[in-house]
């Protein structure tokens, strides 16, 4: 079975074995299992096998730093100095980036070795990574399914055991939605606790980084180094960072969680609730106070974030214009001629839908009617968050309102995708902290709950579903093609 | 809400997009969906209501005016499509 974070940190330590012998063990099972999954566009095998050399220098040195040796493996969205940098898109196909992510600096600081970029849905626009120009990404536990989006690659890469941990960014729901259907723990911070320095834009106001793991209490060392002030990032908060491993072990007696009614409503599938209801079950019995909220205008947030997500979309990806670096067009006429064919090669189809929307929606005469009422509603959604955190101190409902579909099954209707999100999507509206961790299994495909906590509580979210994997082994189970 | 194969051109134009002329049809049916599903905004009565920009309410922060960062023109252009003299190259402008 692949081990946890943790358990290569101890392992590490104790020198049962060197980062270097392990790093050759998972570029290995890269080699193997890629070819069925894809979750990898790019493998850095000379430059980890360079990292865990020093790494383990490093330790033999006493010097080893949180994550000293440990390989983990990057969204492909994440720039990264000397490695091609593509998002998932043809038009940086041949983009190698002139610098480093903030968060795959501090990643590369504290000794992290990375293993590769991962697939991902073309500039983490989609919810099944069937929008990558690197072709779709097998979900783990059965290959003929999606492994969710837009960070695919990076969940279906910890779930299968080809790397340890990995990085994904959730505009929508981007990391939460791929571990709920990869089985695997994922959380995506308060807007601006990670900072998006060097992460390729989407929706500005709605991106933010976060780790795939094995467990919440890998998820708490990995957030640990992603998290904190970046002067680079002018949105990155100030607000101080707690040790996030160190409340784990407190219990959750007396905690308040609320449970959303419009989020087991119509259109939750009735075996995935009953599956939610057990882990609730789980927690109640622990000693958490367990009642129902709600969240009148949840209805609202996926017509609002398409706007919004959109508007800002068309504006962030005005900058891929074929002249400093990316694809450029064959003979270009005139500089029109160039945007345009540069763009119109360049993009995908579901990049394309999207920043015609969010032209249309931005353009003059439209503004008011779409993004300035997108933005009023977004409050509305904020609001109404805010109110609930006035009774309860977390949220839980399902992560997603089905398991994996089939690869194929919902690429002809874009809006049929969009409806996927429609429990993850406030969350980056209101700009809260969300997570989303295994509690079953649904014909044989895992089923993902997902905790809400106040801003900058992410503290509470690890701890709350680190108990809940103290009475639980979803989070450890691996596909058997995979263990 | 529907587009038009007119409408959906001179999105494109606006976005510097080139489409497909036998594309225009699906973008019409697939962009017309999408706005119907961006309409049910106006199912709520949101007048009065403070635009949110930031999630967090917060404005842009502010550094002092100073130059931080150094000369790398070199390691960007290498990766550029068509550079000449240290200049990005592009078709005429100018006649």
């Amino acid at each position: 079975m692949p081990m946890t974070v943790t358990e290569i940190r101890q392992g590490l330590a104790a020198g049962e074995f060197s980062s270097s012998e392990i790093t050759r063990d998972y570029l290995a099972r890269i080699a193997q299992h890629n070819p069925t999954l894809n979750c990898f566009i790019s493998v850095t095998e000379a430059l980890a096998l360079d990292q865990a050399r020093q790494a383990d220098a490093r330790l033999a040195q006493g010097k080893a730093g949180l994550l000293t040796g440990v390989p983990i493996a990057h969204k492909d969205l994440f720039c990264t100095d000397g490695v091609r940098t593509s998002c998932g898109s043809r038009i940086l196909d041949n983009f190698v980036a002139p610098y480093d992510a903030t968060v795959v600096e501090r990643f590369r600081q504290t000794g992290a070795v990375m293993l590769g970029k991962t697939n991902m849905d073309e500039f983490a626009m989609g919810s099944s990574n069937e929008n990558s120009h690197y072709g779709n990404v097998a979900n783990p536990w059965k290959t003929t399914h999606v492994p969710g989006g837009s960070s695919g690659g990076s969940a279906a890469a910890v779930a299968a055991g080809l790397a340890a941990a990995a990085t994904g960014t959730d505009t929508g729901g981007s990391i939460r939605q791929p571990a709920a259907l990869c089985g695997v723990t994922g959380i995506k911070p308060t807007y601006g606790r990670v900072s998006r320095y060097g992460m390729i834009a989407f929706g500005s106001s709605l991106d933010q980084g976060g780790p795939f793991a094995r467990s919440a209490a890998d998820c708490a060392l990995l957030l640990q180094a992603m998290a904190g002030f970046d002067g680079r990032d002018s949105t990155s908060s100030e607000t101080d960072v707690p040790d996030y491993s160190a409340s784990l072990e407190q219990g959750v007696e007396g905690l308040r969680i609320g449970l959303p009614k419009e989020y087991f409503a119509e259109g939750l599938d009735s075996r995935l609730a009953g599956v939610i209801d057990t882990a609730i079950d789980e927690l109640r019995k622990l000693g958490a106070d367990i009642s129902e909220i709600s969240l009148p205008n949840t209805g609202l947030s996926i017509p609002t974030y398409y706007v919004i997500a959109m508007a800002e979309a068309s504006s962030n990806l005005s900058r891929f214009d074929g002249v400093r670096f990316g694809h450029r067009c064959a003979n270009p006429v005139d500089l029109e001629d160039l945007y345009k064919r540069s763009r119109g090669e360049g993009f995908g189809e579901e990049v394309k839908r999207r920043i015609l929307i969010g032209t249309y929606a931005l353009s003059a005469g439209y503004y008011d009617a779409y993004y300035l009422k997108a933005q009023q509603l977004r409050r509305m959604i904020k609001d109404d968050f805010q109110k609930a955190f006035d009774s309860v101190d977390l949220i839980l409902g399902p992560t997603t309102p089905e398991v994996a579909f089939a690869i194929g099954a919902k690429t002809d209707d874009p809006v049929s995708m969009y409806l996927q999100d429609i429990y993850t999507i406030s969350l980056n509206l209101a700009g809260l902290p969300g997570m989303s961790l295994p509690a079953g299994f649904v014909d044989g495909l895992p089923v993902g709950i997902q905790l809400i906590a106040n801003y900058f509580d992410e503290a509470r979210l690890l701890q709350t579903a680190h108990q809940y994997q103290q009475v639980s082994d979803w989070h450890l189970q691996t596909p058997e093609a995979f263990s | 809400m529907t587009l038009k194969a007119d409408d959906v051109r001179s999105i494109a134009h606006l976005a510097r997009l080139h489409i497909d002329d036998d594309s225009v049809d699906r973008y019409v049916d697939d962009l017309s969906s999408i706005l119907t599903l961006v309409d049910q905004m106006n199912q709520i009565d949101s007048s009065g209501v403070k635009p949110l920009a930031n999630p967090l309410d917060a404005s842009q922060r502010l550094r002092a005016d100073e130059v931080t960062e150094g000369d790398q023109r070199e390691k960007f252009q290498a990766i550029a499509p068509d550079v000449a003299d240290g200049l990005y190259r592009v078709p005429r402008v100018i006649e």
